[in-house]
């Protein structure tokens, strides 16, 4: 028979677990680099795009900059997030204590991070940067970045939308060329979206796909923007009352609505669709689609048509910013100022349509679009970028976005009461607005 | 010589002492292999909850700079919250719903599967294959074939039936997912019913069959109670998945139509990564963990009386 074994807890193996859970803790608990370390730093920038060309151009500059100045910086990482959560991801890492030195921010939430104060004033190293030539940057393209005082980000990107058109589509359906509409001065939402509904019914297509692959997730990035033309607006000005109940705001959802369940001109909700692989009449996008859409079939790129409240060339943006509470800001407002001059402008305009006055001319934009003619560029790039309005922001976005998306959801079924969903919405978010 | 060893001796002789050393020396080896566990749950379970509980009695925007102490302020507007209430009524019901259908189906399977047939391993490792796929790829892929025009309704439409817009119609966005998460994880709940079955004594069968039971009543009185056992371990770590899920809210409703499947562990997610009230989330948080604690507690403490062998 075995003996009975007591079994003791060993105080050494106790002793060994707790060392190796305070390691452990302690270990996880260190930051990476000693910011009062003296010696060069490594910056790091957050970026939505891995896209290999875009990494390439990015890391060039930078090469050049830590080869100016090794004393100062020891390498620059574009760290890309690149699966649709980059806001949160790097909400995320600042609230963990890992604050990026520099990020990208779309224009939606320019107005959040511009008034939330988590950025640094970059005029004050702009100005003293010699060369900048900041006068040269479009007032028009720095605007939502400007805060009382300073400028807070370095809008990189400046890509009007626009409408793609599969002209194939259109010639089997029988249908103008959008092109004689627009010289016919008739290139009206109202009729992009007859010749969408008709190519749509011919060719057992979609009509007009929007700007993201589920514009109904995101209605106020994908939807709202298209009512500027209508004079529609999710709130006012000052972003303290709800206007999508206003006349222009009713008008404008109830012609979208109609264009989506008495016409087909729109996808409705739930239904998936790809220009790129024809099954769509048009796209609304942005220049860098036009990479993705290769010659399989006849296209086009044109300029938003006119609505009732004329024409509104509408821009999407993306601006560069220095978190004020990274670890060297100064460091890295100095190195934005590299990263942006002039020269390195003209590099980022192969795929990025600068906010510089001097590099809006087709010779440095056919670089990034070498597959639009001169004409499409000055249409859809060059003139709009001079005057184009963006999406309406809002400082307390982040916590709007899910509420409309949710109040909204209603207006999607062919019975919906526009005015009163649009009324819900307006109840769902006034609270938010009033804050 | 130590006062501990002269004790064994006295006591029991060298071999006894010897017996104690071996003892030891099993017990290190042992909390050896424990201690990565041990350190694991300390380190990324018991500390990060006890920084949620922390982080719950503050009001924390990162992105502000703000983190100040408030009391129970979180906890006082999460009592006052239609949303967070709404969310946790969805929560129970995806979670009723996804229990009865996956014991259900699980157990169905399994007695299925129990036979002795030529190729029946391909069967049970078809039905598992779904539990090895990434989640993302499932639910993503079964988004394209639920949408308005994919292929669910594509095969309906051949047999005349106008199939409804299955992930945005607010009768059936929530059955869906479910319906989606059931295929998913129903061979691990399988799995482990076969294994049950499988431990079934032949003998007691035979002998009800002897007695003149027919298949069914067989079923019900002599297999069905000797694997409640493992009917209680598969609804409890059921339970707690399901109160737990989030990746196809995310991936194929972000919470709607409207806030029709916004379950409680969306919400914590869109109130902290989304809007930035990571206070209040962890105030969620807390919440969904005394919820599902409460459940499972349940759970354990009525096992006496219905599972087999619980006194």
């Amino acid at each position: 028979m075995k003996p009975q074994l007591r079994i003791r807890t060993p105080r050494a193996v106790a002793t060994a677990t707790t060392l190796a859970v305070a390691l452990t803790l302690t270990s996880c608990s260190s930051g990476g680099d000693d910011a009062s370390a003296d010696g060069p730093v490594q910056l790091r920038m957050t970026t939505w795009s891995s896209n290999e060309e875009h990494q390439a151009v990015l890391q060039e500059i930078a090469d050049a900059y830590v080869e100016a100045h090794p004393d100062l910086v020891s390498g620059v990482e574009f760290d890309a997030i690149t699966d649709g959560t980059y806001v949160s991801a790097v909400t995320t890492q600042i609230a963990g204590g890992d604050t990026p030195d520099l990020m990208w921010i779309t224009e939606a939430y320019a107005e959040e991070f511009v008034s939330s104060g988590v950025l640094a004033d970059l005029r004050p190293v702009f100005v003293e940067t010699e060369g900048y030539q900041v006068e040269d940057l479009l007032p028009a393209a720095t605007e939502l970045w400007r805060g009382e005082e300073g400028l807070y980000a370095y809008p990189f990107s400046n890509s009007p939308f626009g409408v793609y058109v599969n002209t194939d589509l259109l010639a089997a359906a029988g249908q103008p060329d959008p092109r004689e509409l627009i010289a016919d001065g008739a290139w009206t939402w109202d009729r992009l979206a007859e010749v969408a509904s008709q190519t749509a019914q011919a060719e057992g297509v979609a009509g007009i796909q929007l700007s993201v692959d589920d514009p109904y997730a995101l209605p106020n990035d994908a939807i709202t923007p298209l009512g500027l033309a209508w004079g529609a607006r999710p709130w006012s000005e000052d972003g303290t009352t709800c206007a999508y109940t206003s006349p222009e705001s009713v008008a404008f959802f109830d012609w979208y609505h109609s264009q989506v369940y008495d016409h087909g001109t729109f996808p409705a909700i739930g239904e998936t669709v790809d220009f790129a692989s024809g099954q769509a009449a048009f796209r609304i996008g942005q220049l860098s689609l036009s990479a993705g859409l290769g010659d399989t079939f006849g296209w086009d790129f044109l300029p938003l048509p006119e609505g009732p409240a004329g024409t509104v060339p509408v821009m999407g943006q993306a601006g560069i910013g220095v978190l004020a509470n990274g670890e060297h800001p100064d460091v890295a407002a100095d190195f934005l100022a590299h990263f942006t001059n002039p020269e390195n402008a003209a590099k980022l305009a192969r795929f990025f349509p600068p906010p510089r006055e001097s590099l809006l001319t087709t010779e440095t934009l056919r670089a990034a679009a070498p597959t639009l003619t001169d004409e499409q560029l000055e249409d859809t790039l060059i003139n709009p970028a001079r005057s184009a309005t963006t999406k309406v922001g809002h400082p307390r976005l982040s916590g709007m976005v899910d509420t409309i998306r949710a109040s909204m959801d209603s207006l999607w079924t062919p019975e919906a009461d526009v005015e009163a969903v649009l009324a819900d919405v307006c109840s769902a978010i006034e609270p938010s607005l009033a804050e | 010589m130590s006062g501990r060893e002269t004790a064994a001796t006295a006591d029991g002789g060298p071999r006894r002492s010897a017996a104690r050393r071996l003892a030891r020396n099993d017990a290190a080896v042992g909390l050896a292999f424990v201690a990565p566990a041990v350190i694991g749950v300390i380190g990324l379970g018991l500390i990060p909850f006890g920084y949620v509980v922390w982080y719950a009695f503050h009001d924390w925007n990162p992105l502000l700079g703000e983190f100040t102490w408030i009391g129970f302020d979180n906890f006082d507007r999460l009592l006052g919250d239609d949303v967070v209430w709404g969310a946790l009524l969805t929560t129970f019901t995806f979670t009723a719903l996804l229990m009865v259908l996956n014991i259900s189906l699980a157990l169905l399977l399994a007695v299925l599967l129990n036979q002795r047939l030529r190729g029946i391993t391909t069967f049970r490792a078809l039905f598992f294959s779904p539990v090895i796929v990434s989640t993302v790829a499932w639910v993503l892929i079964w988004g394209y074939l639920v949408a308005d025009n994919g292929g669910v309704n594509g095969a309906l439409a051949l047999v005349g039936i106008d199939g409804p817009n299955w992930l945005r119609d607010p009768n059936w966005a929530l059955v869906t997912v479910v319906v989606i998460q059931v295929f998913k994880g129903v061979g691990m709940n399988m799995i482990l019913f076969l294994a049950a079955l499988q431990g079934v004594p032949g003998e007691l069968k035979e002998a009800s069959r002897l007695d003149g039971a027919g298949a069914w009543r067989t079923f019900r009185s002599v297999t069905l109670p000797l694997i409640t056992p493992t009917i209680l371990l598969v609804s409890i770590i059921t339970m707690i998945a399901a109160m737990d899920v989030f990746v196809p809210i995310q991936v194929l409703t972000s919470g709607g139509p409207g806030r029709e499947t916004t379950v409680i562990s969306y919400l914590l997610y869109q109130t902290a990564f989304r809007q930035n009230d990571f206070g209040y989330a962890a105030a969620i948080g807390v919440l969904l963990f005394a919820v599902t604690l409460a459940l499972t507690m349940v759970q354990w403490k009525w096992r006496r009386r219905w599972v087999h062998d619980e006194v």
